[in-house]
């Protein structure tokens, strides 16, 4: 019984790694409307550029975040401005395809330039360290660092979403971007604005998974679809929902381990696709 | 007043001529046996599955609207369906590949409920998902190797050249009954519900095309197509894993083909095929490069040219191979005699009044 609760515990804090892989593509969903199927692909990148700092001065990994965060910032605001908008258009699948054609550069470039070897950030003992709570449980140091960091993470984007100026932003484009166009909401920038944050979000997720696991240029797909399926679970429209949506995904995955290794990954798909048979819209699902 | 003399047709001199060139080329494909070396038949065989699995993810994306970023599931289904009925069941080889196309069929349909919930983009990477649990499923199937895969060993009691020779030929068959399929299909009813799809889905509904029905049509056919690819193709190299059957990269060469070709065009996905291949030889030797130049002439190709090589042929010198829209053709007492698309309709209405 203990077991189980221990996987079910294991799996909570798993869904908020999975979360930090979610809400970035939840708010370009949400603001575009625009699948980015890059988007794992676009993670693995960051935690390459981490890579580099903490290889060459030692940088804690945690701290290495920081400045790749703001460099995905930036490039991912230049990404939109530059190509991506471009594709926003009449044809709902020119973003989709443009986002696809820059995933397989992205990963295929990382293997040309990192090839397979699989690469991960060491922590030291706070990578290994647990607090026993009893009953034979421990609950992980870092998995509870990743856990309240997507927290704290979901906290502050909605705050941005509800009290600042360039989140009231955001929202009425999401709404109807050609009215707020009127109001002098630029779409353009709004969009650039919400790949950027996106992208900072995944490069918190892709170092966090580095420590957590390790990754290779081929990680890319399984992240995007671990984030699309939070999103899914949780209905859109609801950074809240996501995170929930992770959580949940992240419990079956750790539960359907427990009952046979190798499906825990299934299991999650599975989950997936029982929500979407028995609830489209998702479990969370609220119109902003 | 008299009227002008007019008849409306779908062929001009060029498309004539097309369709000659296509029975050559097919004709000149069912010979390959009696010239070619197995190297150049084998090598065949590779590049027609490709273009076959192009035209069905052009059925899908540039007729259908679409995008799936899962065909590998149907392609994997067809494959390991030979395994099943070939290798475990006794059947003969190549009785089994039309069942692979069957299996993806019947796998299409019975997900169709699923997938068919989202969506653009939602679809995309659903089918991806889709694709992912087919993988995962068959990998834990021992009678089936499992995640490491097996042999074809039953084509080892099928001599040599016969094997070489039939799987060809079986490919080649593919490819041609595909390519007049999907052109025959376009030019009927179905066709041009779709090809309205294709322009707006929102105007289509509003004239009576059953947007759904249709779409789940093509999705059904695409996934068929798929299938005998994965048979033909896995039949040819004597080996599957879960691997390379549910490899992403089957979609991720369709999708290149197509949209570097002419999404949503017939003549496209032939000319992306010859860049595909063409590219790859020149690249062979540069690994993940390969790779990265294709996919930066595709993205290059949907931003800055959305209509891929042979739309930007066919609207710089409207030429059509493969026409599927109906001309207006005057004769007799008009302005002038001149061969043109719709725009002249008005004319003609003027020249009666």
């Amino acid at each position: 019984m203990l077991e189980w609760l221990d996987a079910v515990i294991q799996g909570v804090l798993l869904g908020g790694l999975y979360a930090l892989f979610a809400i970035g593509l939840s708010i370009t969903y949400g603001v575009m409307r625009v699948v980015n199927i890059g988007h794992g692909d676009f993670l693995v990148l960051a935690a390459y550029l981490a890579l580099w700092p903490v290889m060459q001065f030692h940088l804690h990994p945690f701290l290495a975040i920081v400045p790749v965060a703001a460099l995905m910032f930036v490039f991912g605001y230049f990404l939109q401005r530059v190509l991506l908008n471009r594709t926003i258009g009449p044809n709902p699948l020119a973003p989709l395809l443009a986002t696809f054609g820059l995933a397989i550069i992205l990963r295929n470039g990382l293997q040309q330039i990192f090839h397979s070897d699989s690469r991960s950030f060491q922590i030291g003992q706070l990578g290994t360290d647990s607090i026993p709570v009893g009953g034979g449980i421990a609950i992980g140091v870092f998995p509870s660092i990743v856990f309240a960091v997507a927290i704290a993470l979901t906290v502050l984007v909605s705050l941005l979403f509800t009290k600042t100026s360039i989140g009231v932003a955001l929202r009425a484009t999401s709404d109807d971007a050609e009215t707020a166009g009127l109001m002098g909401i630029r779409a353009r920038h709004t969009y650039g604005i919400a790949l950027a944050i996106s992208f900072a979000l995944i490069a918190v997720g892709g170092v966090f998974a580095g420590v957590r696991t390790t990754f290779t240029p081929e990680s890319g797909p399984s992240a995007l679809l671990f984030a699309f399926e939070a999103v899914v679970i949780g209905g859109m429209g609801s950074l809240w929902g996501t995170f929930m949506g992770a959580v949940i995904l992240g419990v079956a995955q750790t539960v359907g381990a427990k009952i046979a290794i190798g499906i825990g990954i299934l299991a999650g798909h599975l989950v997936f696709l029982a929500v979407l048979f028995f609830k489209p819209t998702g479990l969370f699902a609220r119109t902003l | 007043m008299t009227g002008v003399a007019f008849k409306v047709s779908r062929n001009t001199r060029l498309s004539v001529a097309a369709v000659w060139g296509g029975v050559a080329a097919a004709l000149v494909l069912v010979s390959v046996p009696l010239w070619g070396s197995p190297a150049l038949m084998r090598w065949a065989v590779e590049v027609m599955c490709y273009l076959v699995l192009a035209q069905m993810w052009n059925l899908m994306a540039g007729y259908g609207g679409l995008m799936s970023v899962g065909l590998q599931a149907f392609v994997g289904v067809g494959a390991y369906s030979i395994f099943v009925f070939a290798q475990h069941m006794g059947m003969h080889p190549f009785l089994a590949i039309p069942l692979g196309g069957v299996m993806a069929a019947i796998a299409a349909i019975a997900t169709a409920p699923l997938v068919f919930r989202m969506r653009g983009g939602y679809f995309a990477i659903g089918t991806w998902v889709l694709a992912e649990v087919f993988r995962i499923i068959f990998s834990n199937i021992s009678l089936l190797g499992g995640g490491s895969g097996q042999s074809l060993t039953v084509m080892a009691r099928i001599d040599r050249s016969t094997r070489e020779i039939g799987v060809y030929l079986i490919a080649a068959g593919i490819l041609i009954a595909a390519s007049l399929a999907i052109n025959l299909m376009l030019r009927s009813r179905f066709g041009l519900g779709l090809t309205a799809i294709r322009d707006s889905e929102d105007a289509a509904e509003s004239q009576g095309v059953d947007v759904k029905a249709l779409k789940l049509q093509v999705y059904t056919l695409a996934s068929f197509g798929a299938g005998l690819v994965g048979a033909v193709y896995f039949t040819s190299i004597l080996r599957i894993s879960p691997n390379a059957a549910f490899d992403a990269n089957w979609v991720v060469a369709s999708v290149f083909i197509v949209v570097i070709g002419g999404i949503g065009t017939l003549e496209g996905p032939i000319l992306g095929t010859a860049i595909f291949f063409a590219l790859r030889w020149l690249l062979a030797d540069y690994g993940a490069w390969y790779w990265l130049v294709m996919g930066a002439v595709a993205v290059a190709v949907v931003v800055f040219a959305p209509a891929g090589i042979w739309g930007y042929v066919r609207a710089r010198w409207d030429l059509q191979l493969l026409p599927l829209q109906r001309r207006l053709i005057l004769s007799g007492r008009g302005p002038q005699r001149r061969e043109t698309g719709l725009e002249f309709t008005g004319d003609a209405e003027a020249g009666r009044m």
